[in-house]
């Protein structure tokens, strides 16, 4: 009865709720989500089983029913060997089909790996902050905090860093996560194959402040981007490194904020903490007498 | 250095709690200690409790003080849990919730590490103590005294760790302080010392544990029980207590290494000069990892011994389960980074590690078709242990499922550090670990106390259980599916996950319900003992245990049995023949209080190493090590039982033979 209500609540909920990884916006959320659902099926290849045989067995051997005492055989331990190596070789056989979906799959969605279509290529530099998020468009030379605005069908390529504790940059309807910590840069490949807002999150417990890391993804025409680009070079303050500095002062449910002309921060950031001793200023200047270009900060994949 | 700050570290009055939620919690632990300590000296109990229990060596009266310890924390713990619920069911849109975020923090972060170290790992310590050695046919663990001081070390790491409710703030990094944010660059006050103390001094105790009872296994084990005769309950402590000795010292060395970074100005894991906050998380998962499996194989044991009882059937495919465990021994040392396949290592790494993770579900699928088959063609009563092995099934199959998924590295991008993983390793971790170790204390609790918990609360825990925890998981699984993260104090309204937040606090109050009717299961059975008295053999059962009187005399066996099969009691049963009960003179350890005492420095030691109080650390590692070396020139621990005295004593107590 209980089993019974709650098949049918938790189906009309799934049906009725926006399930945003089973509902993907994008290629690779779409691949990661026919991951899930191959391994899920292929699972249920041997829970069926399992369960079938854990309510008959239990109900046909209950101790209550004597039309089973005559089966009973207290020093049956099966099955000759033969039985046992079925026992084995069935999950195994499941298992290898798995091992060769992680392979492929791990392969084809390393996020690294930058998307297979002809598509231009946006980069945006991410820095995780005390507690929001800072996009740096360094072709465009614009920034802004807590959104980041792409044309769909165009692969955005984003380098990620922290200059805060770790966390994890995570838009579930376009793309899994990838962790984003201070020092390193790890990067992320994901494409919007329609228009929308998207929910993003930091899904790693970064402070006091980590439940205002959350951030809108909004996917838009290629005109609709221009026109934005266009509107925030028109009216914004500039991103300095004096007012970057002020910007990752810890600050909790910050709101979306635009900055050009932007100073890409990005490779300086990382620097900071690659170089022993050194003020965060001085850290900064340093870096900027070297190249401060975006693809200079793309670690091998 | 003051002479303020020489004496008093970093304590000071500001450090007691700053608000109502947080005093309270104070409150009721300072009730709590102040009722108990009341209680005994009331009742005028002191001395009965210091030479009955708290010196004892005995490992059932060890066992009996892990399982109350494991009980009170999981009290803790639970009310953490429902201030968790409390909190993300109400804290959305407009409205915070009742917790600030900081606090909401503290509270989580305590949860999972009370409920690990101090609840799982308490019970778990429990049950091999009671057990072990009575399966095993010895009279005692391989050493008595290391033993008792494992357990003082674990309580006081459960004292320390519960100090914070008073003293200061708790960590708010999360149950394994991952840095740079458990740093002293972002966590300056001590709730991260806290956490790293009391996991140190517990974590010490259950590697001391660890070796105890691998020694006990491979040395004391009966004449004639050879390996392929060990009860598989003890299989599994061995493969347990193996990760044991390997994992631990791991998570000892990683907890040093923060600590210095914090107080040394060290950089092993800093962000920036140097430190590689990975190599941590590396580690830490390097210990966690095992940590998990530490738990889960003796639950596996408690099913392969309760199965075949209540099936009134021998084990199906012994051998394969036997080889399962150590496939999971040695597999569950190279799955580690699945736990951070989105740091964005190679493709080839995590193919690999994704491989190890989903190839560990063979032997777990293989023992769970081997109890499958136990049931087969038996003749089965549904007592409440086996209930909760129904329901572990049923749970920690689907739960199997969830992991396997995730093990897919593509498939964890999306479901990483979502309430989907949480909801996950709640199914291994309560429906696995936990109701596998409450189907075995009702199992052997009637061994120990010599009369059966009563089974009319004890299903309606079961019942309050299993439907609490798909009533409090299940919507965790979906919110993960619809982009939850993990640990947020807060959410936007229009994300829409307030009404399965809702249910999921639903179902904490059923699993609380569920945990008080195991309490008044306990006073039920302790009113109506005389009419649940025992033979020794209450369930018809088929191992050495079941021989002896219940409750088990202190020495366990008066002869030394010998053991011809693998069911050893149930062999004799069938065939008639009887062990030969020679007598003769055995010596059993002393009651010490040395152990108590060398935690009771080790805490000392601990609170100084939190609060920067560096006189009390050389203080406590002084009455320490003093107190060792005293113990180890005491010569008269032993006392030497007669063998006219175990004849005289055992006249009384011959075990009725079986149902």
């Amino acid at each position: 009865m209980f089993t019974l209500l709650l098949a049918i609540t938790t189906t009309v909920y799934v049906r009725s709720a926006n399930i945003a990884i089973l509902e993907p916006a994008g290629p690779v959320a779409a691949a990661e989500k026919d991951v899930i659902v191959t391994t899920a099926l292929l699972c249920a290849l041997v829970v069926v089983p399992v369960f079938g045989m854990l309510f008959v067995f239990a109900w046909k051997y209950r101790a209550t029913n004597p039309d089973a005492h005559g089966e009973h055989h207290p020093t049956w331990d099966h099955y000759n060997w033969i039985a046992e190596v079925i026992w084995w070789i069935i999950p195994s056989a499941i298992i290898a089909i798995l091992g060769v979906i992680a392979v492929q799959s791990s392969n084809a969605l390393d996020p690294y790996k930058p998307l297979p279509t002809g598509e231009p290529v946006l980069t945006i530099n991410v820095i995780a902050l005390d507690w929001k998020w800072l996009f740096i468009y360094p072709e465009q030379g614009i920034a802004s905090v807590n959104l980041v605005e792409f044309p769909e069908n165009t692969s955005v390529h984003f380098y990620l860093t922290a200059d805060a504790p770790m966390n994890s940059f995570w838009i579930p309807q376009l793309a899994g996560q990838i962790m984003v910590m201070p020092g390193m840069t790890t990067q992320l490949n994901l494409a919007a194959s329609r228009t929308g807002d998207f929910n993003g999150f930091s899904g790693n417990i970064s402070g006091q402040g980590f439940a205002g890391m959350a951030f809108t993804a909004r996917a838009v025409s290629q005109s609709e981007f221009d026109e934005w680009v266009a509107s925030v070079k028109a009216s914004s303050t500039p991103l300095t490194y004096e007012t970057y500095t002020a910007l990752a002062q810890p600050s909790e449910y910050a709101p979306v904020t635009y900055y050009a002309p932007a100073a890409d921060v990005f490779q300086p950031t990382v620097m900071k903490y690659m170089t022993p001793g050194s003020s965060m200023y001085s850290a900064m200047l340093e870096a900027m007498g070297s190249s401060a270009a975006p693809t200079a900060t793309s670690t091998t994949p | 250095m003051s002479l303020q700050e020489f004496i008093f570290g970093k304590l000071s009055w500001s450090v007691l709690p700053d608000n109502l939620i947080a005093w309270s919690g104070a409150i009721i632990l300072l009730a709590g200690v102040v009722a108990v300590l009341a209680a005994i000296t009331y009742f005028g109990r002191w001395k009965w409790l210091w030479s009955e229990w708290l010196t004892s060596l005995d490992p059932k009266k060890i066992g009996v003080m892990y399982i109350v310890v494991a009980g009170a924390m999981l009290i803790r713990g639970g009310a953490d849990a429902l201030l968790i619920r409390t909190q993300q069911a109400t804290s959305v849109g407009d409205s915070f919730g009742i917790l600030s975020a900081t606090h909401f923090q503290e509270i989580f972060s305590a949860h999972g590490s009370i409920m690990i170290f101090f609840v799982a790992m308490g019970f778990m310590f429990g049950l091999i103590n009671l057990v072990v050695p009575l399966q095993i046919g010895a009279r005692d663990v391989a050493f008595p005294f290391l033993n008792s001081a494992s357990f003082w070390l674990f309580c006081a790491g459960a004292a320390l760790i519960n100090c914070s409710l008073l003293l200061g703030d708790f960590s708010t990094a999360g149950w394994l302080a991952y840095p740079p944010l458990s740093e002293l660059a972002y966590s300056p006050t001590t709730g991260v010392d806290y956490w790293i103390w009391s996991l140190q001094i517990a974590g010490l105790g259950s590697l001391l544990s660890g070796v105890n009872f691998f020694a006990t296994i491979v040395k004391m084990r009966a004449k004639g029980m050879t390996w392929m005769r060990l009860p598989m309950f003890c299989w599994t402590v061995l493969g347990s207590m193996s990760l044991v000795v390997f994992a631990f010292p791991i998570l000892t060395v990683t907890l040093a290494l923060l600590y210095l970074d914090r107080t040394a100005a060290m950089h092993f894991f800093t962000a920036g000069q140097g430190g590689n906050m990975m190599m941590y998380v590396n580690l830490i998962w390097a210990w966690g990892h095992p940590e998990v499996y530490i738990l889960i194989l003796p639950a596996f044991g408690v099913f392969s011994e309760i199965v075949p009882v209540f099936s009134s059937k021998k084990l199906a495919g012994y051998t394969s389960m036997v080889l399962s465990i150590w496939a999971i021994v040695v597999l569950s040392f190279i799955v580690w980074l699945h736990h951070f396949f989105t740091m964005g290592a190679g493709a080839d790494v995590n193919a690999f590690f994704g491989i190890m993770t989903a190839v560990i579900a063979v032997p777990t699928g293989v023992k769970i078709f081997n109890w499958l088959f136990t049931m087969y063609r038996g003749k089965i009563r549904f007592t409440s242990p086996m209930l909760w092995f129904m329901g572990f099934v049923v749970l920690f199959t689907l739960g199997g499922v969830a992991g396997v998924i995730m093990a897919e590295p593509p498939a964890d991008y999306e479901l990483h550090n979502s309430l989907f993983l949480v909801a996950h390793f709640h199914t291994m971790i309560v429906s696995g670990v936990l109701f596998g170790y409450f189907a075995g204390l009702t199992y052997w609790f009637p061994k120990i106390f010599g009369f059966r918990l009563d089974e009319k609360w004890g299903i309606r825990a079961f019942w309050l259980w299993l439907i609490g925890f798909i009533l409090a998981f299940g919507p965790l699984y979906l919110l993960g599916l619809e982009g939850a993260t993990r640990r947020l104090d807060h959410y936007s309204a229009s994300l829409g996950w307030q009404p399965l937040f809702a249910v999921a606090g639903i179902g904490a109050i059923l699993i609380a319900i569920g945990f008080c009717c195991q309490i008044a299961q306990l006073v039920a059975s302790i009113r109506l003992r005389h009419e649940n008295r025992t033979s020794g053999d209450p369930w018809n059962g088929r191992t050495l245990e079941w021989s002896v009187s219940s409750p088990a005399p202190s020495y366990n066996f008066a002869a030394q049995p010998v053991v011809h099969a693998r069911d050893e009691f149930w062999e004799e049963k069938m065939s008639g023949s009887k062990q030969d009960r020679q007598f003769e003179d055995f010596s059993m350890p002393k009651n010490s209080g040395a152990g108590a005492i060398i935690a009771a420095f080790v805490f000392v030691l601990a609170f100084g190493a939190v609060w920067h109080i560096w006189w009390l650390v050389a203080l406590g590692l002084l009455g320490a090590a003093t107190t060792l070396i005293l113990r180890t020139f005491d010569e008269d621990t032993e006392v030497y039982i007669r063998a006219s005295e175990v004849a005289h004593r055992e006249a009384g107590l011959r075990p009725a033979s079986a149902v």
